[in-house]
């Protein structure tokens, strides 16, 4: 593996991700060009802020009028996730020199969180991970201010692109990148606890439900791994003492 | 500029500024940051719950018009189709070809 094969790897492995972000980069350039930001904002909003949830609820707490204020602790709110991903990440990345971990945070998503998580449970150790890392990063960065632009450009054209349903890619990648992970029983247990407390909780505002499902699977896998140890715990001691 | 354009584009660049911050922070930290190891094992459960938790909204009801448990549910039939051959076969790339294919063959096909 050199450099570029696995930066190139990393960017290959976030192609379907790459595919189902493209139609919300379109419909995000194409609510601006509808609103009351100026296009070069729209852009702007892309390059630097590069968090796409946030960006579409900032467009609509712009058009109903809401103070700065309320903009910011709602992109807080909504961004806290990446938080976590960088906080599972770090053991991963805390060698590195500082300006690759200011990149890497900087071009933090979902998407490439998904990617990375994947590969660090095939490769734990991988020398060169952070070139795949950057290889994700960079695919999904640059796909974004493509399909910003397209959308501020010609967005009036793509009426029906919701319905496409192209995001599906996504859920279809998340799916391949889980179900390895299920074997362990406190994993399954985990994800139907944090899967059902998600759709429970869908219509919460600022992502709160998805918060809500970490706190709640993270809980149920921890309790089941300590029931477990502490099982295997207890009948060590009466093995030793037979 | 003009007064809204200068505050949109202040909000954007503190947008910014919050959104680095938020993502880049611990990373940034590196070495100074030391976990408790409770809290690693706790983090060890984010990417199967956080991965489970967007997608099966996304699944189940496609359309945010409630509970979609029927075969006319492109993304609850393709997820199906995922969710096999991935446990039949292990193979990422497959699962992914597959699973698209069932579901842009429902889209465009069955339901059409």
């Amino acid at each position: 593996m050199t450099r570029r094969s696995s930066f190139a790897a990393g960017a290959r492995d976030t192609l379907p991700m790459v595919i189902g972000a493209a139609p919300f980069g379109v419909i995000f350039g194409t609510l601006v060009a509808a609103g009351p930001l100026a296009a070069w904002q729209g852009q702007l909003m892309s390059l630097s802020v590069y968090a796409g949830s946030s960006q579409f609820i900032a467009l609509g707490l712009v058009a109903g009028h809401a103070g700065l204020a309320v903009i910011w602790l709602t992109t807080l709110i909504v961004n806290l996730r990446h938080a976590l991903y960088a906080a599972t990440l770090l053991p991963h990345v805390a060698h590195l020199p500082a300006r690759w971990r200011w990149a890497l945070g900087f071009f933090l998503t979902d998407e490439t969180f998904a990617v990375m998580a994947g590969y660090y449970a095939r490769h734990p150790r991988a020398p060169l991970g952070h070139w795949y890392f950057l290889g994700s990063c960079l695919s999904m960065y640059a796909n974004w201010q493509v399909w910003t632009l397209v959308g501020l450009l010609f967005g009036a054209a793509f009426p029906q692109l919701q319905s496409l349903g192209l995001d599906f890619a996504m859920v279809a990648t998340f799916i391949a990148i889980v179900v390895p992970q299920l074997a362990s029983l406190p994993n399954f247990a985990a994800a139907v606890a944090a899967g059902t407390v998600a759709y429970l909780g869908q219509d919460v505002p600022y992502k709160l439900g998805l918060m809500a499902a970490v706190l709640a699977g993270v809980t149920v896998g921890m309790a089941l791994q300590r029931w477990r140890s502490g099982g295997l715990e207890a009948g060590r001691r009466e093995e030793e003492a037979a | 500029m003009t007064g809204t354009v200068l505050t949109n584009t202040v909000m954007i660049l503190g947008m910014a500024a919050i959104t680095v911050f938020v993502k880049a922070a611990l990373f940034v930290l590196g070495d100074r940051v030391v976990f408790p190891p409770l809290l690693k094992q706790a983090l060890g459960f984010v990417p199967v719950t956080v991965l489970t938790a967007i997608i099966v909204p996304m699944i189940l009801a496609p359309n945010g018009e409630g509970l979609e448990l029927t075969w006319r549910n492109p993304q609850l039939v393709g997820a199906l189709a995922a969710v096999l051959v991935c446990v039949v076969t292990g193979k990422q790339l497959l699962t992914i070809a597959v699973a698209l294919g069932v579901f842009l063959a429902w889209q465009l096909g069955v339901l059409a």
